[in-house]
C-alpha cells in the first residue's frame, strides 16, 4: 500500500500503515453519534444509549463490597502484612504462584468445579487481546490461517491478523439451523483453503459464542475436537464468557471434553484463551489467560508473554479476590441470575412486539431479528436501517455483517452495560419504533413517495474527519476521561 | 505442527549466558543468614534503593492504592476502563515526571505518549511500527541482550551492530557509524534506523552531546530512524549531566522538523522508580502516523487502569517526585561508589560511570587468554568459585573479550561489602597461583578440569557470538 501515503507514512512499516488494525470499516457512525450524544438519564434523556458495549456492569456491588472488607488486597495498606517492594521488584513471566493458582481455581469454579485446572499451565497475557495474537504467533507462520465460525468477534481480524501475518477463513454457519457449526462447513472452508493453497494450522471457535450468545453442545464440541484430530490442526477455544452461562448445567468446556474422552484427540493440540474482562468485568486490568494443554506452547507463549504481563499490583489484587471460596462461588452465582434476569426482560419485552432473537443462554448480548424491518435482504439495507436505529430510535446496536455473518438483518445487542432503568428506556423505545413502523407501513400505501423522501434525509450523516474508531475496537476511546469502549 | 517463532531455537535469546547465570543463582541463592555461601546476584538491573521513599508516599496516600478519590470509590470506573489513549491524568503526570528528570529542560505533549506494558512491549511495538520483516537497525555494542528478543524475535528485523571500543571508552563514532551502515548496505539490509541506550547499558555512561548531535545528524542525511531508549534516565547521579536527544532536538531548532519525526523515545518506570513488577511503559513521539499506530498496537499490552491510577496520583505529586529523584541520585552515586572502591582494592577498574545501576568492570587483566572463550572460562570461576552471578560482555556482544557488567543497586549495601571482599580474596588467591611453581599450577588445574562443566555453557549454539570467536 505505497500508493497514497504521505511522505512521513513512508518511514513506517507495512503494518503500521495497512488497514490490519480494522478501525477505518465504516461502523463509526454509531460511535460518532453516541460520542456526541450520550444518553444521561437526567442530563440527556433523548441521547443514543449504548448497546455496543459488552461489558458486565451487574456486580460491581458485590466487588467494591470485598474490595472494602479486604484493604489488604489494594498493597502496602497498614492492615496488610504484604509487602509492597517485592511486588513491585516481581517481573518473573511466570507470574505469582498465588496469582496462577487463584486463576486455575476461578476457571475451575466457573466450570461448577467439574473439572481442574493446572496452574502451571496458566500463562499471562495482555487481556485476551494479547492472548489470541500470542496463540496465533506460535501456532503459524505468516500466510497460514485459521478457520473460524461466522458469526465472529471482529476483533479477531486484528487480534489474530495484523501484526501475525495470519489469515482467517470463514467457516458459514447459517440461520437456518441456528447457526450452528456443521460438519459439512467445516470441510468446505477446509478444502477451499486447501484449493487456495493455504495451508490451514488451526480451528478457532467462541464458546459461548459472541455475537450468537449460545454455547456448544457436548456432541458439537466432540465433532469439531475429531475433525481437528483428524486434520491435525490446532483447537484454539475462546471461553471468555463461560461464566455468563445462565444455565451452568448445560455448558461444557472444551476441558471437560478432553477430560471426559481422553484419547479423542491430540491433547497437544488444545488450546483455551480466557480473561476476566468479561465474567468478572474488569476490562480495564488487562487479565488475559492463555492455558495450553501443549508444553512447548506452554513454554514459548511464556516467553511472548513479556510483551504484555499482568502488572503485579493486579496480580496480587486478583490472587486475593479469586482464592476466597465463598466469595467466589456467590459471585458466579449471583452474576449469571442478574445476567439471566437482564437477558429475560430484554426478550420477553421484545416478543411482545414481534421482536424475536436467536434463543440463547450465555453472553452479555443477544442476537436480534430484524430481517423483516430490511427493506430488503441485503447488506446495504442493513446499513441503511442500522443507521435508523442509530439516529431514530438512538440505540447504538452492532450490525451482523460486522461479525461476518453471511445474512443480513442480524444485530448484537447488549444488555449488562446499564443500569435498569436505562434498560425499560430502550425497551421502550423498541417498542415505540415498532410500533411507530407499524402506523406508517398501513399509511405508507397512500403516501410511499413522501415518506421515502423523509427517511433519505435522515439518513444523511455527516462524516467524522477525526479518527474512525469502530465499533469492533475494544480499547477506541471515547471523549470523556473514564469511558469504555466496546467488547 | 508449530510456527518457526517457537521452532527456531533460541530465537528467544533465553538461552544466552545473561538468563543462564540467573538460574544458577536462582538454584543457590545467597542470603546473609541462610545461604551465606550462595551466589551473590550482581547481574540484576534493578533499583532497589529508594523503596522507603516509595513506601512513605503510600502510607500517606491510602486512597491510590484503595481505588479512592477523594474519599469516593473509583473502582468501578477504574475497572471498565479499557481506552488505549490511557488515563489523561497519568499521562500528564507521566509527562511532567520525564520534563522533571531532564531538568525540565524540555516538556513533553502527553498526547505524543502510547502507553505500553513495559519497555519490552515499547521496544517491539516501535519496531512493528518503523521496520518491515527483514529491515535493520543499527545498535552500538556493547547492549542489553533483551533487544535481541525485544527487536527481533517476532517482527522478523534485524540488528546490526555499530562496533564500539574500550580505546575511547565504548563511545560512538562517526566512522564506527558509517562501518555499520556499510556493513549492512554490504549484506543488503535496508537500514531503518538506529536504536541508542541513553544512559547506556551496560556502560552505565550517558551520551555525550557531541555523540547525541552526530547521531542525529547522521539519521538525518541517512533518513533514518532514531530510537533513544530512556528507561534509565533519572539513574544518572553524576556529571555530566543527562542529556536527552529531545533536548537535542530543541537546541538545533529541529522540533516539528521532517528529522524529529523520526526520533522517538522509550520511558519506563521500571529502572527509573523500580517498579518492573508494575509493567510500565511508554514510546513518545513527533510522529502522528507512529502515535496512531502505536496506540492501537498498544491493544496487545496495555497497563493496568489499576496501575495507572496510582502513578497517576504519585507523579502527580511533585513534592514528592523532586524529592524522590534527588535521594534516589544520592543513593545510586553512594553505591557506585562504594562498588568501585571495592573493585580498586581488589585491583580492578571500571569505565568511568555516571548512570545506570551497574559499572562496567575490566576484567581483560585476569584473562587467562584474551578471547572469549577466556572470558567465559573467567565468568565460571566468578559463578562457582567466587559466588557471583554477573553479566559476561559477550552477552551484550561486546567486540572485546574481559568486560563484566557488574549490578550494585538490587542489594543491601552489606551484601555489596560482603561481595567486595569475595572478589579481593579470589583475585589475591589468583596472583599468588600465579607465583606458584608450574608443576603445582598443573596439579591444581587438572583436579579442577574434573569437575563437570554445565552443558549450557558452550551451548550458545544460535547465539551470534560463537564461544571462542574473537572479534
Amino acid at each position: 500500500m505505497e500508493v497514497g501515503l504521505n511522505n512521513t507514512q513512508k518511514f513506517l512499516s507495512k503494518i503500521a500503515t495497512n488497514d490490519g488494525h480494522g478501525e477505518n470499516l465504516p461502523y463509526f457512525d454509531g460511535w460518532k453519534a453516541y460520542d456526541t450524544n450520550p444518553y444521561h438519564p437526567q442530563t440527556n434523556p433523548s441521547g443514543v444509549i449504548q448497546m455496543g458495549l459488552a461489558e458486565n456492569q451487574l456486580c460491581f456491588d458485590l466487588i467494591q463490597e470485598w474490595i472494602m472488607n479486604h484493604p489488604e488486597a489494594s498493597i502496602c495498606t497498614p492492615q496488610g502484612g504484604f509487602d509492597f517492594k517485592e511486588t513491585a521488584l516481581f517481573q518473573d513471566y511466570h507470574g505469582l504462584p498465588q496469582f496462577r493458582a487463584a486463576i486455575a481455581n476461578f476457571m475451575s469454579r466457573v466450570r461448577g468445579s467439574r473439572v481442574k485446572f493446572d496452574s502451571d499451565r496458566i500463562v499471562m497475557s495482555g487481556g485476551a487481546t494479547g492472548a489470541h495474537e500470542t496463540v496465533a504467533f506460535c501456532l503459524a507462520n505468516p500466510g497460514e490461517a485459521f478457520l473460524v465460525p461466522t458469526p465472529y468477534y471482529p476483533g479477531f481480524d486484528r487480534d489474530l491478523k495484523w501484526r501475525t501475518g495470519v489469515q482467517l477463513i470463514p467457516v458459514v454457519c447459517e440461520s437456518s439451523n441456528n447457526f450452528k457449526v456443521t460438519l459439512e462447513a467445516l470441510e468446505e472452508a477446509y478444502d477451499k483453503a486447501k484449493e487456495s493453497n493455504i495451508k490451514v494450522k488451526g480451528l478457532l471457535i467462541t464458546n459461548p459464542s459472541n455475537p450468537l450468545g449460545t454455547f456448544f453442545d457436548k456432541d458439537t464440541l466432540k465433532t469439531l475436537v475429531s475433525f481437528i484430530n483428524e486434520k491435525n490442526i490446532h483447537l484454539v477455544c475462546d471461553e471468555i464468557y463461560a461464566g455468563t452461562v445462565t444455565d451452568d448445567n448445560e455448558f461444557v468446556s472444551i476441558a471437560e471434553i478432553l477430560q471426559e474422552f481422553p484419547t479423542i484427540c491430540d491433547h497437544n493440540l488444545v488450546h483455551i484463551v480466557y480473561s476476566l474482562s468479561k465474567d468478572m468485568g474488569f476490562p480495564g486490568f488487562r487479565v488475559g489467560i492463555i492455558y495450553s494443554y501443549n508444553d512447548t506452547v506452554v513454554n514459548i507463549a511464556r516467553k511472548m508473554s513479556s510483551f504484555g504481563l499482568v502488572s503485579t499490583q493486579t496480580q496480587h489484587l486478583v490472587a486475593s479476590m479469586l482464592s476466597q471460596n465463598d466469595f467466589v462461588d456467590n459471585f458466579i452465582h449471583e452474576s449469571r441470575t442478574r445476567l439471566a434476569h437482564r437477558h429475560d426482560l430484554f426478550t420477553r419485552e421484545l416478543a411482545q412486539v414481534g421482536i424475536g432473537s436467536l434463543e440463547s443462554n450465555a453472553g452479555l448480548f443477544f442476537w436480534m431479528d430484524l430481517r423483516r424491518f430490511l427493506k430488503e435482504p441485503t447488506f446495504e439495507a442493513e446499513m441503511t436501517f442500522w443507521r435508523i436505529i442509530i439516529n431514530e430510535i438512538k440505540l447504538n446496536v452492532s450490525p451482523g455483517s460486522s461479525f461476518h455473518c453471511n445474512e443480513p438483518g442480524w444485530f448484537r445487542v447488549c444488555f449488562a452495560n446499564m443500569d435498569d432503568t436505562t434498560v425499560m428506556v430502550a425497551i421502550e423505545r423498541i417498542k415505540s419504533f415498532v410500533h411507530e413502523t407499524r402506523m406508517l407501513e398501513i399509511k405508507t400505501k397512500a403516501m410511499a413517495k413522501t415518506k421515502k423522501q423523509c427517511w433519505q434525509n435522515n439518513l444523511q450523516l455527516k462524516l467524522s474527519s477525526r479518527r474512525l474508531e469502530d465499533i469492533m475496537s475494544p480499547h477506541s476511546p471515547l471523549n470523556s476521561p473514564m469511558l469504555r469502549a466496546q467488547n | 505442527m508449530l510456527s518457526t517463532k517457537v521452532t527456531d531455537c533460541n530465537a528467544h535469546g533465553q538461552d544466552s549466558s545473561y538468563f543462564l547465570g540467573w538460574e544458577e543463582y536462582e538454584k543457590n541463592p545467597y542470603d546473609s543468614i541462610d545461604n551465606p555461601n550462595g551466589i551473590v546476584q550482581m547481574g540484576l538491573a534493578e533499583n532497589q534503593l529508594s523503596f522507603d521513599t516509595l513506601q512513605s508516599w503510600l502510607d500517606n496516600n491510602p486512597d491510590a492504592t484503595a481505588f479512592k478519590k477523594n474519599g469516593q470509590s473509583v473502582f468501578k470506573e477504574l475497572a471498565l476502563f479499557q481506552d488505549y489513549h490511557g488515563l489523561p491524568s497519568f499521562k500528564n503526570a507521566l509527562a511532567n515526571f520525564m520534563s522533571e528528570i531532564r531538568g525540565n529542560n524540555v516538556t513533553f505533549d502527553p498526547s505524543n505518549l502510547v502507553l505500553t506494558a513495559g519497555a519490552t512491549s515499547a521496544n517491539e511495538t516501535l519496531m512493528f511500527c518503523v521496520a518491515n520483516p527483514g529491515d535493520t537497525f543499527l545498535v552500538p555494542t556493547p547492549y542489553y541482550p533483551g533487544f535481541d528478543r525485544d527487536l527481533k524475535w517476532r517482527t522478523g528485523a534485524e540488528i546490526i551492530p555499530i562496533h564500539c571500543s574500550s580505546s575511547n571508552s565504548f563511545r560512538i563514532t562517526k566512522s564506527a557509524l558509517e562501518d555499520a551502515y556499510q556493513q549492512a548496505q554490504k549484506q543488503d539490509y535496508k537500514v531503518k534506523g538506529i536504536l541508542v541506550t541513553n544512559p547506556s547499558n551496560p556502560l552505565g555512561t550517558s551520551l555525550s552531546v557531541d555523540e547525541l548531535q552526530l547521531l542525529v545528524n547522521f539519521i538525518s542525511t541517512k533518513n533514518i530512524h532514531l530510537i533513544s531508549d530512556e528507561v534509565y534516565s533519572a539513574t544518572v547521579f553524576s556529571s555530566p549531566n543527562f542529556v536527552s536527544v529531545s533536548e537535542v532536538l530543541k537546541n538545533k531548532n529541529l522540533v516539528n522538523s521532517e528529522v524529529s519525526k523520526r526520533v522517538h523515545v522509550i520511558c519506563s518506570l521500571s529502572k527509573d522508580l523500580g517498579l518492573p513488577g508494575f509493567r510500565i511503559g511508554a514510546i513518545y513521539s513527533e510522529n502522528k502516523d507512529v502515535i496512531s499506530a502505536a496506540t492501537k498496537m498498544s491493544s496487545f499490552g496495555l497497563i493496568s487502569s489499576q496501575t495507572q491510577y496510582l502513578l497517576s496520583e504519585m507523579l502527580s505529586d511533585r513534592k514528592f517526585t523532586k524529592t524522590y529523584l534527588s535521594e534516589n541520585r544520592r543513593r545510586l552515586k553512594h553505591r557506585q561508589e562504594t562498588l568501585v572502591k571495592g573493585l580498586q582494592k581488589a585491583r580492578i577498574r571500571c569505565l568511568k560511570g555516571n548512570a545506570g545501576l551497574f559499572c562496567w568492570v575490566d576484567m581483560r587483566h585476569l584473562l587467562s587468554s584474551k578471547t572469549f572463550l577466556g572470558e567465559m572460562e573467567l565468568w565460571k570461576k566468578i559463578v562457582y568459585d567466587v559466588r557471583l552471578n554477573i553479566s559476561p560482555g559477550s552477552s551484550c556482544h561486546c567486540s572485546e573479550p574481559g568486560w563484566f557488567r557488574v549490578c550494585f543497586a538490587n542489594m543491601s549495601e552489606k551484601t555489596l561489602m560482603f561481595a567486595m571482599q569475595r572478589v579481593k580474596s579470589f583475585v589475591d588467591a589468583m596472583s599468588k597461583k600465579r607465583n606458584q611453581p608450574r608443576h603445582e599450577q598443573i596439579r591444581i588445574s587438572h583436579a579442577r578440569r574434573t569437575k563437570s562443566l554445565p552443558k549450557w555453557v558452550f551451548s550458545i549454539s544460535c547465539n551470534p557470538l560463537e564461544v571462542g570467536e574473537i572479534r
